[in-house]
């Protein structure tokens, strides 16, 4: 009887300790489901605006109830495919050979740097630490990519100047260190593989992990530059814009739109929904990014933790 | 079976697996990084020496060509212009003050919600959350500028709508682009909303990897949860707050450009609360054309953000030997 008593006192005892009290733990919910709310709520009332009818905005302005709900904005959008569209199919085309430039420099990088007898791996372990502490500034670089390089009103702008970057070459470098056995290389050299067979067929594929995780940070990171494009693409470049960069610029390109709407039926030119376009936009650049990344997360989680280990 | 690897590999020779073939084919390998690294990271290093000059283009001729033969090197002149403008102190102040606070609250709210994370009994809700929380770290900041001008904007905005605010001067919806007082606290507020959900995930992860063992001794000893989170998790956290420290400090002289020049959609009347280095330099550079200027001003940025970064160092490895950065 005493016994019973002892363990359960124990029992409770323990669960004092490992846990909180229940009072402070509902404290401690309702405390992380308003900062959840408040990091979505933002989204949501974009969303809204961007469903509601041009009325109601003119009645109620943004708001979370619409007296009317609608989807002439994202019509609109879809009228004006030729000019949103090629947006779209330029972020869409910038991000996938942005994240192949920056895989392929990164990872051999990482590759060179993990090599224990690499003969250059300190000079280059240095080589690629020292831009980490000092750089030259916006205005070298600026000069040297538009004026010396060329990358001026080009696509190549919006790739080249951010597909590689010391952190991601650092988190390869560590992955292949903890990951890739020296005895697979070895052996694989014994048998008479190149090192650069070796890298492509052996080390590649059993580094999937980190090769998607700094994909995926690359994929988003170029789907949300619009730095580039503001820095290196001139305002009447249309052809050029990225969806980040129609944004930007979308006061002028509502009126370049009404502008250029010969294909439209006559009398839709002059009553564009502006203020719900706006945020249509916003929408139709946010939801991939949106719906994926929840996906993703744990790629990302990993990838910080990697890279959190010091070199 | 070492031993036999061994033998083979001597029997094969030094042609096909001898050493220094292994590093020609790794330098080939690694060859385009090195050129991307030489042509957008070493050579604007050599680019600072525009700081140095008056430098003057000429239509029809390169860069090059202007910078050498046609730029009169001017010594300090650029920086001792810059420094004695009116601007400067303010943008020195706004950018070191807001990176203090951020430095600040960038430690102090992330580790807080970390430790707090772990304790909430449901697994399911605390994973919603920390997804929710992930939302904003994926926006970028031109998305966030419209999110914010939905609020924000004067005449649809969903603030002045809901609360009627009119402005005796005006007769007209408060203006809240132009409320330097509103943005000094409303930028702070905003990056802290888009970095918390990304910090928290980083001292979690530090958070995951202590030994639980320890948490079981502590157990056995009657620690409480607060001396658990003191003795424990805290000291076990240093290394990692120290590192997120010294990247902090490193970046006191930079700013986030799209914070303080997209999600205030550059509005002129707050200038004297937004105006920080690196949108000094953006402006100067490629609104006024101004590139002594900016050249200085980015050329101190470089060299000063370099010096705090070591000294950030040096400093904490003073305090702890084990935590610094390199």
């Amino acid at each position: 009887m005493s016994e019973n008593v002892k363990t359960k006192k124990k029992a409770e005892a323990k669960l004092k300790y490992t846990k909180v009290k229940p009072g402070t733990n509902v404290a401690i919910s309702a405390l992380f489901i308003f900062l959840a709310l408040i990091c979505l709520m933002p989204a949501l009332l974009v969303l809204v605006v961007s469903l509601s009818s041009e009325n109601s905005i003119r009645i109620k302005g943004y708001s979370y109830v619409p007296t009317e709900l609608s989807l002439e904005a994202f019509r609109y959008l879809l009228h004006q495919s030729s000019y949103i569209g090629r947006a779209f199919l330029n972020s869409i085309g910038i991000t996938i050979v942005g994240t192949l430039f920056g895989l392929i420099t990164t990872s051999t990088m990482g590759f060179a740097l993990s090599r224990p007898n690499y003969r250059l791996r300190k000079f280059f372990t240095w080589f690629i630490f020292i831009p980490m502490l000092f750089s030259g500034g916006l205005v070298a670089s600026y000069m040297i990519n538009a004026h010396i390089l060329g990358l001026k009103d080009t696509y190549w702008a919006m790739i080249i100047p951010i597909c590689c970057s010391s952190f991601y070459c650092i988190i390869m470098r560590t992955f292949f260190q903890t990951t890739v056995p020296d005895a697979i290389i070895e052996s694989a050299k014994i048998d008479g593989a190149r090192m650069i067979r070796i890298f492509v067929q052996i080390v590649l594929p059993i580094s999937l992990p980190a090769i998607a995780t700094i994909g995926l940070f690359l994929t988003f990171a170029y789907w949300n530059d619009w730095l580039m494009a503001k820095y290196y693409i001139s305002g009447n470049k249309h052809d050029l814009f990225p969806l980040q960069y129609v944004l930007i610029s979308l006061e002028e390109n509502i009126s370049f739109l009404s502008r250029n709407s010969q294909n439209m039926t006559p009398g839709t030119a002059n009553s564009i929904p502006s203020e719900t376009v706006r945020m249509a936009m916003v929408v139709v650049s946010v939801v991939p990014i949106a719906c994926s990344y929840p996906f993703f997360q744990k790629y990302f989680v990993s990838g910080l933790t990697i890279g959190a280990v010091k070199g | 079976m070492s031993n036999l690897s061994v033998k083979q590999k001597k029997k094969k020779g030094k042609g096909s697996t001898g050493s220094s073939f292994d590093n020609l084919e790794i330098f080939l390998l690694h060859l385009p990084t090195t050129i991307w690294y030489l042509l957008f990271c070493y050579a604007p290093m050599f680019g600072v020496i525009i700081a140095f000059k008056n430098y003057k283009p000429r239509p029809g001729k390169s860069f090059l060509w202007a910078l050498f033969n046609n730029s009169k090197w001017v010594g300090l002149d650029n920086f001792k212009f810059l420094v004695n403008s009116s601007y400067f102190e303010t943008m020195l102040k706004t950018t070191v003050l807001y990176n203090i606070v951020f430095i600040i609250l960038g430690i102090l709210i992330p580790v807080t919600l970390a430790i707090l994370f772990n304790e909430i009994y449901s697994r399911k809700l605390a994973k919603t959350c920390q997804t929710m929380m992930f939302l904003p770290h994926f926006l970028s900041w031109v998305v966030v500028s419209y999110f914010v001008y939905a609020f924000l904007a004067t005449d649809q905005g969903l603030v002045n709508n809901l609360f009627k605010q009119i402005d005796p001067a005006t007769g007209r919806y408060h203006n809240w682009y132009a409320d330097t007082n509103f943005w000094m606290y409303f930028l702070v507020f905003l990056n802290v909303w888009k970095g918390m959900g990304y910090s928290m995930v980083v001292y979690m992860a530090s958070i995951s990897g202590i030994d639980g063992e320890l948490y079981e001794a502590a157990l056995i000893d009657g620690a409480t949860k607060w001396q658990q989170v003191k003795y424990i998790t805290l000291p076990l956290l240093r290394p990692t707050i120290s590192i997120m420290f010294i990247m902090a400090v490193g970046n006191i002289f930079r700013s986030d450009f799209g914070l303080f020049y997209q999600a205030t959609r550059n509005s002129g009347a707050l200038t004297s609360v937004t105006q920080t280095i690196d949108v000094y330099v953006y402006k100067a550079l490629l609104e006024q054309s101004n590139v002594n200027l900016s050249s200085a001003a980015a050329f101190l940025q470089s060299v000063v953000g370099c010096l705090t970064i070591i000294g950030a160092n040096v400093l904490v490895k003073k305090i702890d030997p084990e935590a610094g950065l390199f």
